[in-house]
């Protein structure tokens, strides 16, 4: 990017219909199926005003029955086209997994090489919204253990703007989750914003001191508390991993070669989690840079609780993610 | 520059006294040739320089005491560059050395070393631990300021630091274990050093025993047709045939030739037999004798006595009490049956032999009396089994029966 970029004001929702338009413009293959994209103008209103523009040929309002449109969009994928499938929620995406992972992830292996399925599906993940236990879970840690999908998770402006297309060129299934508390972020945006690469994580903060992985809304609870600890003298590398499958281990092991410490932010589950995959992929590529043990904070193991509050220190925060790391630099 | 220090002349040495420089600065010297003498616990020691090349300033004079790893001068080697073959580098003090540098403080010292012995593995970060080892810091001799106190990066940095000063430091004395008192014999010096070793071996080393009877027969029947030939000066004693039978069982089974570093075995392939000797005033010391395997008997006859007449004169070599790959305890003139030894850190084994005398020996259904000999080993289970072990008496016993082979 030329530092002459005019920058504009959006928020991540509006990052993510440019990125739909765009899309849509690109290629007639394209279009969006799912529960009330169209009338309703999405659940979290992303695809406002779009059924206008692309007509109900492209812009799809389905039944709630995810296995039946995701199933679809499976087919259609096969038939030559490009489509988008928006699942309301990770947690609805529970009922189409059938379709995700027996039928997506699987046919280019199962037809010998014969049949790519380029379907993309984005769904809103994370909690901080108060919308309970049944709406607010994080897993897309679960989906990154499947072969044959890419997961990603875009956190910045640029990369909700940016990932789509990408995925869309890529010839095999992606998954895109887009955590709902970022919907509301507001930013600046170069005018030109476009494609992406979904292969690398990216250092969003260097330092020297401790390194700090983390996606997604985390990002910026990391990026706060990195800006607090600097006042200290603590300087923290904070690394967004954007991309969860295929990880990208190069990144946060070259950093970590640089801090000899690492501390996990993930707003999964600890047990069986993304940030368990992470540590022992350190612990298998970089055992001899670490000088102090691999650190994890990750969301209490409980259903997402509905009262504010609660939610609230259920989740990893600016405040813990700071006394962590105090405790770690205090420590070695 | 490379750096000229007090070497470990052995596991239980903690400090060396400087007694005089051989050589002058500017000094051109060839490996191998003595530039200093160093007294120890053990007595007086000719140091010898590891390469070629030309002696700096000394910074450390005669009379003074420093620890085991202070700098002694600078050197100017020949092969600066090309350093890699580990025989050119006096070792340094190996890694499970007990802590040999006190921290320097102005506060009362005890009237003995403090010799903390290290149960089990220190608590370090991966990254402290392969930080240690390229900056030469014994991790014995480091506090952990980490969880549980374990070491972490700055602990090792600020060690290196501390060794830095301490070695740059030419207050005498400073740090270091208090003088022999007054009241103190050098020999219970000496057996205070020993109690060190051997407590340690007995604390780190989980020893094996195996025992078998050799028929001596054959070989001293030899030998002494041999010893027919020879003048009275020229004769070769028993031992020495169990000395190089030693050497070519070593050959056969290597594994008990070598040291236990850094967590595993490390076999060596020169073969240098620590010759268990007693001093006329009591204690201990094994020195070695080089290169066992390649040379004949006579020689080794030869360098056997030397060595011994160098023992107990208090002129032994630097390299002679490093080197040394196994040691051999022979209790066989002092009329005992069978040795069980204690073995001498680092290495991992140790050989005792007993008093060889007439015995009754069953063969081929007959019995008759024979001239025996109990063989005994000890070894060290983490380097080494029992069926090792077993193997290395049966080679032992299998070439003493070849006497001319030998």
């Amino acid at each position: 990017m030329n530092q002459q970029t005019a920058l504009r004001t959006i928020t991540y929702r509006g990052a993510v219909r440019e990125a739909l338009c765009d899309a849509l413009r690109r290629d007639e293959r394209v279009f969006l199926m799912g529960e009330d994209v169209g009338h309703y103008g999405g659940c979290y209103a992303v695809s406002k005003g779009m059924l206008t523009e692309f007509g109900p040929e492209r812009i799809r309002d389905t039944p709630l029955c995810e296995s039946g449109y995701v199933g679809a969009g499976i087919g259609a994928a096969l038939g030559g086209m490009r489509p988008i499938v928006e699942v309301m929620t990770v947690n609805f995406s529970l009922l189409a997994l059938d379709q995700i992972v027996n039928n997506a992830a699987t046919l280019l292996h199962m037809s010998g090489g014969q049949f790519n399925v380029p379907l993309v599906i984005r769904m809103a993940t994370g909690a901080g919204k108060q919308l309970a236990a049944q709406h607010a879970h994080s897993f897309e840690g679960w989906y990154a253990h499947i072969p044959g999908i890419r997961v990603l998770s875009p956190a910045t402006l640029e990369d909700a703007r940016g990932m789509l297309w990408t995925a869309l060129e890529d010839p095999d299934p992606v998954l895109i989750f887009e955590n709902n508390t970022l919907y509301n972020m507001e930013g600046t945006l170069a005018e030109d914003a476009g494609p992406v690469n979904i292969d690398h994580a990216a250092v969003r903060r260097p330092g020297r001191d401790i390194t700090l992985i983390t996606y997604s809304a985390s990002l910026f609870k990391s990026l706060d508390a990195a800006e607090i600890l600097a006042r200290d003298g603590i300087e923290v590398e904070v690394i967004d991993l954007r991309t969860l499958r295929p990880l990208d281990d190069a990144t946060y092991i070259a950093s970590i070669a640089k801090t000899h410490r690492v501390l996990i932010v993930d707003e999964g589950w600890r047990s069986g989690s993304l940030s368990a995959e992470i540590s022992a992929r350190i612990t298998e590529q970089a055992f001899y840079e670490l000088d102090l043990p691999v650190e994890r904070l990750c969301t209490a193991e409980v259903p997402i609780p509905y009262a504010g509050h609660m939610e609230e220190a259920a989740l990893p925060q600016v405040d813990t993610i700071v006394a962590i790391i105090r405790r770690m630099m205090d420590n070695g | 520059m490379g750096d000229f220090c007090m070497p470990s002349l052995g596991a239980d040495m903690e400090t060396g006294k400087l007694v005089e420089w051989v050589v002058v600065p500017g000094q051109r010297v060839r490996r191998g040739d003595i530039v200093a003498l160093v007294e120890t616990q053990k007595g007086l020691f000719e140091i010898e320089i590891f390469a070629d090349g030309i002696m700096g300033e000394p910074l450390v004079q005669a009379g003074q005491t420093v620890p085991v790893g202070t700098v002694l001068a600078h050197f100017q080697s020949d092969q600066e560059s090309s350093r890699t073959d580990e025989d050119l580098i006096i070792p340094p003090p190996p890694v499970e050395q007990q802590p040999s540098v006190p921290e320097a403080s102005s506060e009362v010292l005890p009237p003995t070393p403090q010799v903390k012995p290290v149960l089990g593995r220190i608590a370090c970060s991966p990254s402290a631990r392969r930080l240690a080892m390229e900056l030469g810091v014994d991790l014995a001799n480091v506090q952990g300021t980490g969880p549980n106190g374990a070491i972490r990066r700055e602990d090792i940095e600020q060690a290196a630091q501390h060794q830095k000063i301490e070695q740059e430091d030419d207050a005498p004395g400073r740090g270091l274990p208090p003088e022999t008192t007054a009241d103190e014999t050098p020999g219970s010096a000496m057996r205070r050093a020993i109690a060190a070793a051997v407590s340690r071996s007995n604390q780190d080393i989980p020893h094996y025993y195996l025992e078998t009877d050799i028929d001596m027969s054959r070989p001293l029947q030899w030998l002494e047709e041999e010893n027919r030939k020879r003048s009275m000066r020229e004769r070769i004693l028993p031992v020495v045939l169990l000395l190089k039978a030693v050497a070519k069982a070593l050959h056969d089974v290597p594994d008990l030739n070598g040291f236990w570093q850094e967590d595993r075995l490390q076999p060596k392939t020169d073969i240098h037999i620590g010759f268990a000797v007693a001093l006329r005033d009591g204690g201990l010391i094994a020195p070695a004798i080089h290169h066992v395997g390649t040379r004949n008997l006579d020689d080794l006859m030869q360098a056997m006595a030397d060595l011994i007449e160098r023992t107990r004169a208090g002129r032994l070599r630097s390299s002679e009490m490093t080197d040394s790959t196994i040691t051999v305890t022979n209790l066989g003139d002092r009329g005992v049956k069978t040795v069980f030894g204690v073995i001498y850190p680092p290495q991992v084994a140790l050989v005792g032999l007993g008093r060889i005398s007439e015995r009754p020996w069953a063969e081929n259904g007959m019995l008759g009396a024979r001239r025996c000999l109990t063989a005994t080993l000890a070894a060290d289970h983490r380097a080494t089994d029992g069926h090792k072990g077993a193997l290395f008496l049966d080679a032992f016993n299998r070439h003493l029966q070849h006497p001319e082979a030998l």
